[in-house]
């Protein structure tokens, strides 16, 4: 059969036709071999401007169909779904992309007409030799698996499994709640975390539908969307949680001190510890008998638990569960203030971290919510804003978004707990931009908190007092501040572990090192992974707010595919023709994906269409060219390439 | 007429944010006029720049904490150095540099004396030329080869090699300055004939390894020379080495408490903070304490950034504080590894009356007792 081709100018308001001259491509665009009719509109996405392509189909037989508008990243779905409504086949599309590679990077207007038209007869060359693609659907395993037992974990798998589907909730810590547990007051509402919490807990672990995994990580994950496979390793607690009373025996005996985490290293705990959601645990990594089958106590521990509770050698348990869908919820890490040495971190103890101050402030912290340091209420207290954030020196040259409102809101708690404290704040720009925090930055000025611009630049001793030294920058002269305390308003960094993280499953980071959504605003949840969702501050530093936010929108994301049961996966993948493959196995090292597989049987390579992604290394690495790429074919981008020559 | 307009390109000024971090670090800044986040806005104002107006510009040490401590990477020393250039381009050169500035031209130094005097120091240690195959390049400095305040910290440097037997040559009187301070106090043209000069004479000589006395020489080489074809450290890093190494043993105690200047050029810009702690560390008998402020937090002695031939607008003298700090750990030595700091904290003892309580070496010197 002939071919017959419409090609479709889209304006894009101005984006494209302040630039490009539309009309000019439009005619040119009709002289092309195989084109039948040529049309330009304002806005092609739209209703109006589909109904064109839909009708052209229609009336004057349409074969092929190419649209010149935007990134196909943008629209393809959408054409592919007007023309398949008009009765094609949705892979008979091609995009031509002159919006961003044409109209929005140049400006000489003729020479970007001319560049457009190039643009298009390359994709109308192409378009002629598409072939209709068959599109197809997978099953779909109607359970997800979330990972990080947070605050945006646990909000993402209660929506999970309300919605009905099981829900396997996977925590490193011994504990649920992650970051948000070690926190005092939330911002600017100043309700007790801890009672906003421990509902929330509850709803998780007493829910039907939610199989709740502490002290475990994930090990292992295979599979595609729809059909993921986890392996989950859940470490030893070495104390059974049914027999023990609480009574702390085991701790006076334990001889092993490490710095306790929860308490941000404020104060030390036990190798064998009661967590933070009182129920009691062997940190594995401290305990020498677990580790090395000795321990210097003698009674040891579980000679002396009355109720015969801890058994070290209680052996790791391995579980594997099937999931269609995963969210990965995993939070972020603390900046380390010792790597800004010239603040003092480390070397005076009343300098302290903001998270440090969580605990400070917290009825349940080391101090029963007492500020106190160094054994005295402090009188004179600095903020230090933007540590570790802002500032390339530390490479993170992102704002942590938290730190204005956490030091803010800590500069209340003094304000309440010790009225007569001087209060001061070194900040550059205060950044109050979510619902509540200008007004809460404006109450706690008249509180009598005093905000001072200039980013501090060191701290040190004179006499007997710490000294904060900045320049304040609206009376343009430098200022040393004596303090009891000094705050550093930490930011947040990626985790340690992201790497990690981001290796199990595929997953691309940004530049910033945090965890990379597909499009940072029309897609803020998906990943590049097909079935693997983002939420919380793995993706970029968060307050409680927008984690729970994006927790909730993942979860809805994830369970869309588990609701319908079936999945559909990309149809333009890499096919092998077993005739020419030699078995050599070079496209299942090119793939990232592991969709190239050697079937033992036949010797030759095949690919599982449901993992591809259909980037087509496969293909280039093929050195009997047996792999091709549907919809990118050597005669598709041969014919491509020739008519620009 | 400055050219305001490209400076703010060049020196990529428009990334700062005004936060005053370089101000709050400046050790000039609490005595001065000058304000490098404020010299760096009016840059960003746009507004005429009058120069000579701005005789404090010449108070800078280029330290450059401004621009360490600075989270966008902007360095305000630079555009002091830029406008110091041209302030010199313009002709009016302040009346104290045109001697060393001459000096340095004709004579290699600017010490203001003659070439031919630079090995002097060395008479009767009977030294190594350098020739191709000969391992170490000791750089010695135009300060300690003309200073006889210093002279010493050389001559202790060639004990402390001779000790460790290791290979090492002098350039001779092929040697000159390393134009550090030269380029500080702006004149680029005469930094950058010194440098394609001291280049071709180190090839000339073979030079591979480069061991320098002055912290400013090693920083010179190692970040302002381009790709170069030898390698430098600081005499700090090379004696450290030899001790962790075995190579070089003390056989005699030296009793003292000992606190350490970290020189800027040095420390905060090079991050060599360790090798020198671990040298006195490891000299028998010596008890070392830091003072507060130290490594990072450690404060200019002022004599950077060509200090050493200008006064500064102010008489305050920072190195008199850093005196009474190191006298507050209860050390009787405080021991730096740079010639200038050596110079303005003996001068500050003196002036702060303290001769008989502290005395100021040279790491070296110390080393050199403990052989």
């Amino acid at each position: 059969m002939k071919q017959r081709i419409g090609v479709y100018v889209c304006h894009c308001g101005l984006n494209i036709a302040a630039t490009v001259d539309v009309a000019a491509a439009r005619e040119l665009a009709r002289l092309m071999p195989g084109v039948v009719v040529a049309r330009d509109y304002t806005y092609m996405c739209s209703d109006p401007g589909q109904a064109l392509i839909i009708n052209d189909i229609k009336e004057q037989g349409l074969t092929h169909v190419v649209v010149a508008s935007c990134s196909p990243r943008m629209h393809e779905p959408t054409f592919r779904a007007a023309i398949q409504k008009a009765g094609l086949n949705p892979y008979c599309l091609e995009m031509a992309n002159i919006r961003e590679q044409c109209a929005w990077v140049h400006q000489d207007r003729d020479r970007a007409t001319a560049k457009a038209i190039d643009l298009i007869a390359s994709a109308v060359a192409k378009v002629a030799w598409l072939v209709p693609l068959q599109e197809r659907e997978v099953g779909v395993t109607q359970a997800a698996l979330v990972v990080g037992g947070g605050v945006a974990g646990m909000h993402a798998a209660l929506d999970i499994a309300n919605a009905g589907f099981q829900v396997y909730l996977v925590e490193k810590q011994p504990y649920l709640g992650g970051r948000a547990a070690q926190l005092n007051t939330t911002f600017p509402t100043l309700e007790s975390v801890s009672d906003l919490l421990k509902p929330l807990m509850k709803d998780v672990v007493t829910h039907p539908k939610i199989r709740v995994l502490t002290n475990a990580d994930v090990e292992k994950v295979d599979g595609y969307v729809g059909n993921f496979r986890a392996t989950v390793r859940e470490r030893p607690r070495y104390v059974d949680a049914t027999k023990c009373t609480a009574c702390g025996k085991c701790v006076e005996v334990c001889p092993v001190t490490v710095p306790n985490a929860f308490d941000a290293n404020l104060t030390t705990r036990r190798a064998i510890y009661r967590a933070p959601d009182g129920t009691f645990v062997v940190d594995e990594r401290a305990c020498t008998f677990v580790q090395d089958r000795v321990c210097p106590a003698d009674p040891r521990c579980e000679s002396v638990c009355p109720e015969n509770a801890i058994d070290l050698a209680q052996p790791a348990q391995s579980h594997e569960f099937g999931v269609g869908t995963i969210i990965v919820a995993t939070g972020a890490a603390v900046f380390d203030a010792t790597k800004k040495p010239e603040l003092g971190f480390g070397a005076y103890a009343n300098v302290i971290t903001s998270l440090q101050f969580e605990r400070l402030a917290n009825a349940a912290g080391p101090t029963g919510g007492k500020i106190v340091v160094n054994g005295k209420e402090p009188k004179e207290v600095v903020f230090i804003q933007c540590v570790g954030s802002r500032d390339q020196t530390t490479g993170n040259v992102y704002c942590s978004r938290i730190c204005c409102m956490v030091n803010a809101k800590q500069a209340h708690i003094i304000k309440e707990k010790l009225p007569d404290a001087k209060v001061t704040v070194m900040y550059a720009d205060v950044r109050a931009f979510g619902k509540g925090h200008e007004e809460f930055y404006d109450r706690v000025r008249k509180e009598g908190v005093r905000y001072r611009r200039g980013y501090v630049s060191e701290v040190y001793r004179k006499g007997d007092r710490i000294v904060v030294r900045a320049e304040d920058t609206l009376i343009q002269k430098p200022i040393e501040l004596e303090a009891d305390l000094v705050v550093l308003g930490v930011g947040l960094t990626p985790r340690p572990e992201t790497d990690a993280i981001a290796d199990l499953l595929s997953l691309p980071r940004s530049g910033d090192g945090f965890l990379l959504e597909i499009h940072p605003k029309l897609r803020p949840v998906e990943t590049a992974v097909d079935g693997v969702f983002l939420a919380g501050a793995c993706q970029g530093p968060k307050d409680i707010v927008d984690t729970i936010a994006q927790a909730r929108a993942a979860a809805a994301s994830a369970f869309a595919p588990l609701c319908r049961g079936k999945v559909k996966v990309e149809s333009a993948t890499a096919v092998v023709n077993e005739e020419l493959c030699a078995g050599c196995g070079l496209c299942v090292a090119a793939c990232a994906y592991g969709a190239p597989a050697i079937n033992p049987r036949t010797g030759t390579a095949r690919v599982n269409a449901v993992l591809c992604k259909g980037c087509g290394a496969c293909a280039m690495a093929c050195p009997s060219k047996a792999i091709q790429l549907m919809q990118f074919t050597p005669r598709q981008i041969i014919s491509q390439v020739a008519v620009l020559a | 007429m400055i050219d305001i307009q490209s400076l703010v390109e060049q020196l990529e000024l428009a990334a700062c944010i005004q936060c005053g971090k370089c101000t709050g670090g400046c050790p000039i800044a609490v005595k001065s006029t000058m304000n490098p986040r404020a010299l760096v806005y009016q840059f960003l104002r746009g507004e005429d720049f009058e120069l000579t107006a701005r005789e404090d510009l010449w108070d800078c040490t280029t330290c450059s904490t401004c621009g360490l401590r600075c989270p966008k990477g902007v360095k305000p020393y630079e555009l002091i150095i830029a406008l110091r250039g041209q302030w010199i381009e313009s002709g009016k050169i302040p009346t104290t540099l045109r001697a060393p500035l001459t000096a340095t031209l004709n004579q290699g130094n600017p010490l203001v004396l003659p070439r031919e005097d630079r090995s002097l120091w060395a008479d009767g240690l009977d030294l190594k030329e350098m020739a191709e195959g000969v391992e170490y390049t000791m750089f010695t400095c135009c300060e300690n080869a003309y200073d006889p305040r210093v002279q010493p910290v050389p001559k202790a440097l060639v004990n402390i090699l001779r000790a460790a037997n290791v290979d090492f040559g002098t350039l001779g009187l092929e040697e000159q300055c390393c134009g550090s301070e030269i380029r500080r106090l702006g004149e680029s043209g005469l930094f950058e004939y010194l440098r394609d000069d001291n280049i071709e004479k180190f090839r000339a000589a073979g030079v591979k390894k480069m061991v320098t006395t002055s912290p400013h020489c090693y920083n010179v080489y190692k970040n302002e020379y381009g790709k170069t074809e030898f390698t430098v450290e600081h005499y700090t890093q090379v004696v450290a080495r030899l001790i962790a190494e075995g190579r070089l043993k003390f056989s005699h105690r030296v009793e003292a408490t000992v606190t350490y200047q970290d020189p800027c050029f040095l420390g905060k810009q090079n991050g060599v903070y360790d090798e020198p702690r671990a040298i006195l560390k490891a000299i028998p008998g010596v008890k070392f304490v830091d003072m507060d402020r130290s490594r990072e937090r450690s404060v200019c002695c002022e004599g950077g950034g060509g200090r050493m031939w200008m006064e500064g607008t102010s008489k305050v003298r920072i190195a008199n504080d850093r005196v009474l700090q190191a006298l507050e750990t209860g050390a009787n030595i405080l021991a730096t590894a740079c010639p200038f700091c050596f110079l303005t904290l003996s001068d500050a003892v003196i002036a702060t009356g303290n001769e008989e309580k502290i005395k100021v070496m040279d790491i070296l010197q110390i080393a050199q007792a403990a052989l």
